[in-house]
């Protein structure tokens, strides 16, 4: 019945090499002596500095002046990662059980309020909230790094429309099991939520590591320097350099990378849902 | 035993669904509440539960006033329409989670559920989830979590709806065989009147947020208070046909009969209720005769439903099964004591007993 | 009728939503007043008076040369870019939806991207595309075309542009496959029945049931474009050469931060509210059926 699949195969071939292409370049170049790179230029096929390149950028710092390597930098990026998601999660779950599970005074007031935030995303605010944050001394801290954006509506949004799916009758039932809005909440929403959670978890644990602009902002220390800020750091470097060590960029910019990536590869099926399931 | 005194609920909206309801339930009693959706019956269980604030009224359980209790100290336990298991909890979890949250210490919360499962013979799948569970086995867990926890008060709502047919027979009567057994005082909600006749000790119709009738089943079949009890009880419902009565005699499809039972009402017009079952093939000795033009036979197995026309009004009669054609004239007959008066509001009109009757 | 069974109690809910609401009240609201404030506002250089000069800012934002182009750049960046993310996405989605065998394979390699940052997307491309050792530089100059990243307004859209699109076609995928999959088998059997060419199909059954999916993304692609690219165009072009890649975004950032101009970064910040107002409110208008209250 189904025809001409080849076809299929060869289109999505070509998306896929599109894809990975890149990459591949970068890691292939990266296991080469720079002086190749500089003569020869990226490298289709791997070279034999792989063990020495990375164990150097790992512990050596590149063109910081502090002691900042690349393992500094990405235990700074998960501690961004993880407080971003971590803090996401907590806020909105608390904020989206008041709306859901409470009637009080004002609630659609409270709605719109972090309902119109999505109409403020961080660049048309990008100054005055600069102030705000050196004002608060939070400049140059993890606080200042990551407490300002975790307040977030889609997050809010995703908890109360997915709270709103379980059935009323659980809550009634809990009234008659003698179970208070805590009880309810630890008890069984909570775990009733756990794959929601591990779903918004892996997709804003990308985000927060992902998050370029404000940690060039808020951050002229360099041991607060997160992995994906820091290499551009290690460019301008390079740029700089009469023999640039392209080599340490490209590992560098791997290192970028991999902890995202494996986080999606093997959560694969929970990224998913969260990605479709956060913009219902 | 439970009270309810001129119960009234009127939600936000302005509607009204309880429009002061009052009744008197003994211990031990098996109360079935029933009538069409909307009718109120699931606000008053509600209610009664505590998942609702009344707007008016009182509810007395065991001469204790408990409408401004919270839910779980009102000493009742619940079936919900769609069980309500805790998904994520196992079958054991669920049932001693009422009972943690009470602080009941954890050997007499085991020797309970022991006691539980073995009654509902749910021992089997105590460490399952309800994901794994069949419909029927469910709703013994659903039963079970209100049982573990010695209530007063018993409240079904609507348990047997999401079975299929066969399971809900039989759920029906393990039900009853239970409530037998345990002797609590239950209310039970429902929209279908087999459910109600089979289980309740008495049955009280809503209609609109008020009491149409209460009364033991044999009651709201044989004697319905109001034309909206005889078409809501009984399947296929009552026909209702206008007549005309004056001194006892009752004028239908150009015949008179003389019923002295009914000697004392003045004269009106009034609509005559027959159920199907009672309109039969067999002339009766002293009873209204009509006929009947066929339309359409649906047989049933043992016997058959006949829709036709009398004087040009649909009529519904249950036959035996025989062989009909199409427009072929029926002549059916009623027995007096089956004809059921009601007036021009839709009350029924009532007989008075035999002996004064023939006394006046 | 139906409602939802809900608590009454004092206290405990507004202690739930205080974090929440004292993140925006802090960090969103009185920063965005701040810069409305600020766009009426002439504040100089260090920042120690400043002088109310009502829309001052924004004529001179709008006389200025530089930042039409810089509108003109970003509307059409973001055009090109969403069209071509979507159209790529969709077809990929279609062929993956179609195939028996390898679905799992191409779902992970076609979706793995999404976790790259977009700086980091940029910094690959500026190496790809790097004037001495970058590859397609070097296959590009045998096919007779002189690429240049960083002298060369279109060379360095072109790279943006790739870079973008290569970024953002993951997402598209994801959503569009989850968009096939929803329909039915049924809708598909059937309209196997009714028609037979594949192509016709497409266009007559398919594309008409993915329209929302595709409106929806529409509007996302064009946030991605507006705003999330900062960090492709930092790394790679810093918004040159000359000027020609400044987004409006880029130009905020430049101007007010790097360059001082708090006024007219900020007057900027308030046509950007605008734009976003406008997007939100097509994107609200589309999907109230869903966010409904």
């Amino acid at each position: 019945m189904k025809k001409n699949q080849w076809l299929d195969h060869v289109i999505l071939i070509i998306g896929a090499l599109f894809m990975i292409i890149p990459i591949w370049l970068i890691f292939a170049s990266s296991t080469h002596n720079p002086n190749t790179i500089i003569s020869d230029g990226l490298q289709w096929l791997p070279g034999g500095n792989f063990t020495s390149v990375y164990t150097e950028v790992w512990n050596k710092s590149i063109g910081f002046s502090s002691d900042v390597n690349a393992k500094s930098m990405i235990i700074n990026s998960m501690i961004m990662g993880l407080g971003f998601a971590i803090g996401k999660i907590i806020i909105s779950m608390m904020a989206a059980y008041a709306l859901v599970y409470f009637r009080m005074p004002f609630a659609s007031l409270w709605f719109w309020l972090i309902f119109v935030t999505l109409l403020l995303p961080l660049e048309v605010r990008i100054i005055p909230s600069y102030e705000v944050v050196a004002s608060l001394g939070m400049l140059n801290s993890f606080s200042g790094l990551i407490l300002p954006l975790i307040a977030s509506a889609t997050a809010t949004f995703f908890f109360r429309q997915f709270f709103r799916t379980i059935p009323n009758e659980l809550l009634e039932a809990a009234q008659l099991d003698n179970a208070g809005p805590i009880r309810f909440f630890l008890d069984i929403l909570l775990p009733l939520s756990k794959t929601m959670i591990a779903a918004i978890f892996i997709i804003m644990f990308v985000v927060g590591w992902n998050q370029y602009l404000w940690p060039i902002m808020m951050t002229t220390d360099e041991s607060y320097n997160t992995i994906v800020m820091g290499i551009k750091q290690t460019l301008s470097d390079i740029s700089q350099s009469s023999q640039p060590r392209y080599d340490h960029a490209f590992a560098l910019v791997i290192f970028a990378m991999l902890p995202p990536i494996l986080v999606i590869i093997i959560f694969q099926r929970w990224f998913i849902k969260g990605l479709v399931e956060t913009e219902k | 035993m439970l009270a309810l005194k001129n119960l009234v609920k009127t939600y936000e909206n302005g509607h009204q669904a309880v429009k002061g309801v009052s009744v008197d339930i003994k211990q031990g009693e098996f109360i079935v509440l029933v009538g069409p959706s909307g009718c109120g019956k699931s606000s008053i269980l509600r209610s009664i539960a505590g998942l609702e604030s009344i707007t008016g009224g009182e509810i007395h359980l065991n001469n204790r006033r408990i409408d401004n209790e919270k839910p779980a100290s009102r000493d009742i336990a619940m079936v919900f329409q769609n069980y309500a298991l805790y998904p994520h909890m196992t079958v054991y979890e669920n049932l001693a989670y009422g009972l943690k949250n009470r602080g009941i210490d954890r050997d007499t919360i085991e020797s309970k559920i022991e006691k539980v499962a073995k009654t509902l013979k749910i021992a089997d799948y105590l460490e399952r989830k309800p994901a794994k569970l069949s419909g029927g086995q469910r709703q013994r867990v659903a039963m079970g979590r209100a049982i573990v926890r010695d209530p007063q008060l018993f409240l079904f709502d609507e348990p047997l709806s999401n079975l299929d047919a066969s399971l809900r027979a039989h759920m029906r009567l393990e039900i009853k065989k239970l409530q037998r057994e345990l002797a609590v005082t239950s209310v039970y909600v429902t929209h279908d009147q087999v459910e109600a006749m089979t289980l309740a000790d008495r049955i009280i119709v809503l209609n609109q947020g008020e009491i149409e009738q209460i009364g033991t089943p044999a009651e709201v079949y044989h004697q319905p208070a109001s034309t909206f009890v005889a078409s809501f009880i009984g399947s296929p419902a009552m026909n209702f046909h206008q007549a005309e009565i004056a001194d006892g005699v009752i004028n239908f499809e150009h015949q008179s009969i003389f019923i002295a039972e009914y000697a004392h009402l003045s004269a009106q017009t009034i609509q005559l209720g027959i159920r199907p079952e009672h309109a039969v093939l067999e002339p009766s000795k002293s009873g209204l005769s009509f006929s009947l033009t066929v339309q359409a036979v649906e047989p049933l197995g043992p016997n058959q439903l006949v829709h036709g026309l009398v004087n040009d009004k649909v009529f519904t009669a249950l036959t035996p099964e025989l062989h009909f054609a199409s427009k072929q004239v029926l002549t059916l007959h009623v027995a007096k004591q089956h004809l059921h008066l009601f007036d021009k509001n839709g009350q029924r009109l009532q007989a008075l007993a035999q002996e004064v009757a023939q006394a006046s | 009728m139906e409602q939802r069974q809900q608590y009454t109690h004092s206290a405990l809910p507004y202690f739930l939503l205080v974090p929440q609401i004292a993140i925006i009240a802090i960090f969103f609201f009185y920063p965005a007043a701040e810069a409305v404030y600020l766009s009426f506002m002439l504040e100089d250089p260090w920042g120690q008076s400043s002088l109310f000069v009502g829309l001052e800012n924004y004529t001179i934002l709008f006389n200025s040369t530089e930042y039409l182009k810089s509108v003109v750049f970003t509307l059409g960046f973001a055009l090109v870019v969403s069209f071509l993310s979507l159209s790529i996405a969709l077809l990929l989605a279609v062929k993956a939806n179609n195939i028996l065998h390898g679905k799992g394979a191409y779902k992970i390699t076609l979706t793995w991207v999404y976790a790259v940052a977009p700086a980091v997307a940029g910094i690959m491309g500026g190496f790809m595309f790097n004037p001495h050792i970058g590859v397609f530089t070097e296959i590009f100059a045998s096919l007779g075309w002189d690429f240049s990243l960083y002298t060369d307004p279109f060379d360095a859209t072109f790279v943006l542009v790739l870079v973008s699109v290569w970024k953002q076609v993951s997402v598209n995928f994801i959503y569009f496959l989850a968009g096939l999959q929803s329909i039915s088998y049924a809708v598909n059997e059937a309209a196997m029945l009714d028609c037979e060419s594949d192509r016709r199909r497409f266009w007559t059954i398919t594309f008409p049931l993915l329209a929302p999916t595709g409106f929806f993304l529409l509007v996302i692609n064009l946030t991605y474009a507006f705003f999330e690219t900062f960090g492709v165009i930092d790394t790679l072009t810093s918004g040159g050469p000359g000027g020609g890649t400044t987004s409006l975004v880029y130009k905020i950032y430049r101007d007010g931060f790097i360059g001082t101009d708090l006024g007219g970064s900020a007057a900027q910040s308030v046509v950007l509210l605008v734009l976003v107002l406008a997007l939100t409110w097509v994107q609200f208008k589309f999907v109230e059926k869903r966010v409904h209250y």
